[in-house]
């Protein structure tokens, strides 16, 4: 049965392509190095629009409108320049609303675009530019460690991470909050606390991973003006051994946290990057995998949600579980013992 | 379409989920159509693979290990037609995978045009992420500035009735027109016009261009009180695949082997429903409800006219994270049989929404995503109800109309651990009226025939005669105020070997009287206090009610409508498990 899988990495190679929304001009150069938050492409585009119904304006028809009409498609137009003029005893005379480019003229009215703001694509992940992708962006390959999260608030981050807690399962509270945290990305086990989130905004922080999050806050999280990476899910679970040991191992090391929200359907997913040197490199990560035994597994419903283990048999045919349901199961034996506990495959997450 | 069975084809049918690809094979057993296996695999339609053609694939080889006979060849070709007892005569498919279409619907008058786009949504996959008419208060650049912002995936347009308004219609086409215009030429919407046909010409050619993929029905709203939205929903049905072309890998082939007639999986199951309330003369409406990953689906036709419903926000997958923005916590909590904190449930939708196919192990587990379902389902239902139309026969206001029979699909239903689970999730949600059967599509057969009725249509009627839907319960509810413990009902059974058996039922009381499959009798049934079981108050069919063997036999559901629970907590605890326990566990 094909798995879901998850990285969980202390060494893996990773290639992304980062895309502009719009076409526009890509800046970062083949093989530059580049930190998350260098900008790698950009695009400018207008953000409003404005439409001009010289036609309704001078009272005419469409047709004899668009004879009065004084611009052209793709021409820059200054506040106050006359776009249209209707000659007469009183001349009549249309001018520009603001500086903007002319988008399109037709049927007796102006498309103006204004409010140009220029996108900027920032690389998201570190690395090295292996690919430019003509008027659209880059393709980074990067080579360190890789945590990757369930939930994101959409922000990108780089610090120094440092662990307020010392183990998985603990609680991030206020009194945590020291000053000597300013400015790093903190890694963090549960915070069901609002004003641990807001203190960590008024510090501020550089980005904040946590095991887990009360479903109450998600709403303040997504607001946060830091990026937050949540691991393991929503609710009072511990950050899986898996991730924890990973994180702390590397504590004091300069992180990106790439807060994407997850999609499903696209693979995107909120990511802890640590970069790190290697000699050779390491293989990119598989992401199909059936499951087999020996697999390094997380858990991600209850009972044990967030515990880690390995797979240890797969049970033939379907199994009852104590909810009653008859399902495909296997054997895993968890990490925090040698308990061997039965879980539904659909429950189980592949690490690797 | 066969003319008879000498023309007789065997069929696959796939059906593509957000969690899971089936798999159902069909052929001809001495001389009638016969289901005769299904096979299932996770859908690959999301990331890693993004290509449906993984998941179906495994689902068909899942078949081909079951029933011993090859359907794929070489390079996973599908083997059509058959020949020596490997491959297939013909295939369907549907889709229900996927995210939910964003869509803006265009029209003129709220009550009118834009109404009725609305409800056109409402038959598909589809979340309205914009609306636009004549009242609305925003600039038109305002307008143009959204629907670049939102980059739709659907554009549906109404409104002027036919030979009507012109001008207005046209100054909407111009806000969509130069909104397509400014989107990249790789990000710009499907779009359907169902408006004045007077202005279908001006539209094609001033909005074809500029639109992914383009359609043009007859008017939604031909006249100012008549609404036709048939033609639209076959449009939008065919848009959608269109649109779920370009999105997803592997759909253009499943749609080549279907033949083109790739649906998406509910208006396959409103296609079967309307069928069957063509082909079984009732006075009643017939109900079908699926409760999946991507949507609720209600599907209720009346005499041949189709209400679907689809509602991705009410679905048991990712839209879980949004569902209290529809639906309160205490109207989920109500239906746990045990106190436990909002907070757990909130934990439990916004996980399982990270986890759409991960399933309950725990029994406390197990009843939030219960109570989650008979809360969704209750919502989709109240929410279709609105667009049924206004004669259906209702016991009172507000109330579920007449149904029979009730057909329903879900995994969350039809695979709960046990049937009698099932049927009590589909009691409590629908609150049926009346006398009824629950049927239920134990191997989510309903969206097979529904995509294949067009081409065949003996077999939807042979297979659903055939047994493989479980006849689950014969359901009768009577509508009646009274005081709770009021006699309101004597049943008396009459099975086919002349055995009898009495019951007299109280108000508030949930009870069975066994008939199991195979069997048959008749019911005869006294009202007390005004009860109305469809019939009239304290009315009763004299000769008695002929009856079939279910699984669970006669339910009778005095429980009162609508459902109410105590306000203490122990009470309303105790009396869900004594309904569980009355229905087995």
């Amino acid at each position: 049965m094909l798995a879901p899988v998850v990285h969980i990495l202390p060494l893996a190679t990773l290639r992304r392509e980062r895309l502009l929304p719009v076409p526009g001009r890509v800046i970062a150069r083949m093989d530059q190095k580049v930190t998350s938050l260098d900008v790698v492409a950009e695009a400018h585009y207008g953000q409003e629009h404005v439409l001009i119904d010289v036609a309704r304006l001078f009272g005419v028809q469409p047709e004899a409108a668009q004879r009065l009409i004084q611009v052209k498609a793709g021409e820059m137009v200054t506040k106050g320049q006359s776009i249209a003029q209707r000659m007469g005893f009183v001349p009549q005379i249309l001018r520009a609303p603001g500086n903007g480019l002319v988008i399109l003229v037709g049927d007796g009215a102006i498309l103006m675009e204004g409010g140009e703001e220029t996108f900027e694509l920032r690389a998201g992940i570190p690395g090295r530019v292996t690919r430019q992708i003509p008027e659209r962006g880059v393709e980074i390959t990067f080579n360190g460690a890789l945590v990757q999260g369930v939930w994101g608030n959409g922000l990108i981050g780089l610090g120094v991470m440092l662990p307020v807690i010392t183990a998985p399962d603990e609680l991030l509270s206020l009194n945590q909050m020291d000053v000597g945290l300013r400015g790093s990305i903190l890694l963090a086990g549960h915070c069901n606390d609002p004003e641990a989130l807001q203190a960590a905004g008024d510090m501020p922080v550089r980005g904040l991973i946590l095991g887990s999050l009360s479903p109450d806050l998600i709403s303040l999280a997504a607001q946060a003006q830091y990026p937050i990476v949540v691991v393991d899910g929503f609710g009072l679970r511990p950050m899986d051994s898996a991730a924890y040991q990973l994180l702390t191992t590397n504590a004091k090391r300069e992180v990106t946290i790439n807060a994407e929200p997850f999609d499903r359907h696209t693979g995107v997913r909120p990511e802890i990057l640590i970069p790190l040197p290697v000699t050779q490199e390491p293989p990119l990560p598989r992401d199909v995998e059936t499951f087999a035994p020996g697999q390094p597994v997380r858990l991600t419903r209850a009972p044990h949600a967030g515990e880690v283990g390995t797979l240890a048999k797969l049970l033939p045919g379907l199994t009852a579980l104590p909810s009653g349901l008859h399902v495909a199961a296997a054997e895993v034996r968890l990490d925090s013992g040698e308990q061997i506990v039965v879980i539904p495959l659909a429950n189980l997450e592949v690490l690797g | 379409m066969p003319a008879s069975l000498v023309d007789a084809n065997s069929l696959l049918a796939v059906d593509v989920g957000t969690v899971t690809s089936r798999a159902a094979f069909f052929d001809v057993v001495e001389g009638h159509y016969r289901f005769i296996a299904s096979g299932n695999a996770p859908s690959t339609a999301s990331a890693p693979f993004r290509d449906v053609s993984e998941g179906v694939s495994q689902a068909i080889e899942n078949l081909q290990m079951i029933t011993g006979r090859k359907f794929l060849g070489e390079g996973h070709n599908l083997i059509i037609p058959a020949s020596e007892g490997t491959g297939v005569d013909t295939f369907a498919a549907t889709i229900s995978a996927g995210p939910a279409l964003k869509t803006v619907v265009v029209g003129l008058l709220g009550d009118v045009s834009l109404e009725s786009t609305q409800r056109l949504a409402r038959s598909t996959y589809a979340r309205v992420v914009d609306t636009i008419g004549l009242n609305d208060a925003r600039k038109p650049e305002g307008q143009i500035d959204n629907l670049v912002r939102l980059r739709p995936d659907l554009i549906l347009i109404a409104g002027g009735t036919d030979g009507g308004a012109e001008r207005s219609v046209q100054r909407l086409m111009e806000i969509v027109g130069l909104a397509c215009y400014l989107l990249p030429a790789d990000k710009r919407p499907a779009l359907l016009f169902a408006g004045n046909q007077k202005l279908t010409d001006e539209v094609k050619k001033s909005l074809l261009p500029l639109t992914s993929s383009f359609s043009i029905s007859s008017n939604l709203r031909p006249g100012i009180d008549t609404e036709d939205l048939q033609p639209a929903q076959r449009a939008l049905t065919e848009l959608y695949i269109q649109v779920r072309r370009s999105q997803m890998n592997g759909v253009d082939e499943l749609n080549t082997w279907a033949g083109n007639t790739l649906m998406p999986t509910a208006s396959a199951e409103g296609r079967i429903i309307r069928f069957l309330s063509q082909v079984y003369d009732s006075s009643k409406g017939i109900l079908g409800v699926d409760l999946g990953a991507s949507a609720a689906t209600i599907a209720a036709a009346f005499n041949g006219e189709l209400t679907l419903g689809v509602y991705p926000q009410l679905g048991l997958g990712e839209g879980l994270a949004n569902l209290l923005r529809y639906t309160s916590m205490e109207n989920i909590l109500k239906w746990i049989p045990f106190e436990i904190p909002a907070e757990a449930v909130r934990e439990y939708l916004f996980q399982k929404s990270i986890y759409p196919a991960s399933l309950p192990a725990t029994p406390e587990d197990l009843s939030i995503e219960q109570a989650v379902a008979r809360q969704s389902l209750h919502a989709a239902l109240k929410s279709a109800s609105k667009d049924f139309p206004r004669k259906v026969r209702r016991a009172a206001f507000g109330l579920t109309p007449y149904f029979e029979p009730i057909l329903g699909a879900g995994s969350v239903i039809t695979r709960a651990p046990t049937l009698g689970q099932g049927l009590l999730i589909l009691l409590d949600a629908i609150q049926p009226m009346g006398i009824t059967t629950v049927i239920l599509d134990q191997n989510n057969l309903l969206p097979a025939l529904g995509a294949a009725a067009s081409r065949n249509s003996i077999l939807p009627i042979q297979v659903l005669e055939s047994g493989a839907f479980l006849g689950l319960a014969t359901v009768v509810a009577p509508y009646v105020n009274a005081r709770p413990g009021t006699p309101v009902l004597q049943a008396r059974l009459i099975n086919q070997n002349g055995n009898e058996s009495l019951m007299e039922i109280k108000q508030g009381e949930l009870e069975i009287m066994p008939l199991p499959a195979g069997q048959s009798g008749r019911l005869y049934l006294q009202p007390y206090h005004n009860a109305d079981l469809g019939f009239g108050p304290d009315r009763t069919r004299e000769d008695g009610i002929p009856v079939t063997g279910t699984v669970m036999g006669l339910v009778i559901d005095a429980r009162g409508r609508p459902l109410r629970f105590p306000e203490d907590g122990a009470r309303r605890c105790e009396i869900i498990k004594k309904w569980l326990w009355t229905v087995g566990g």
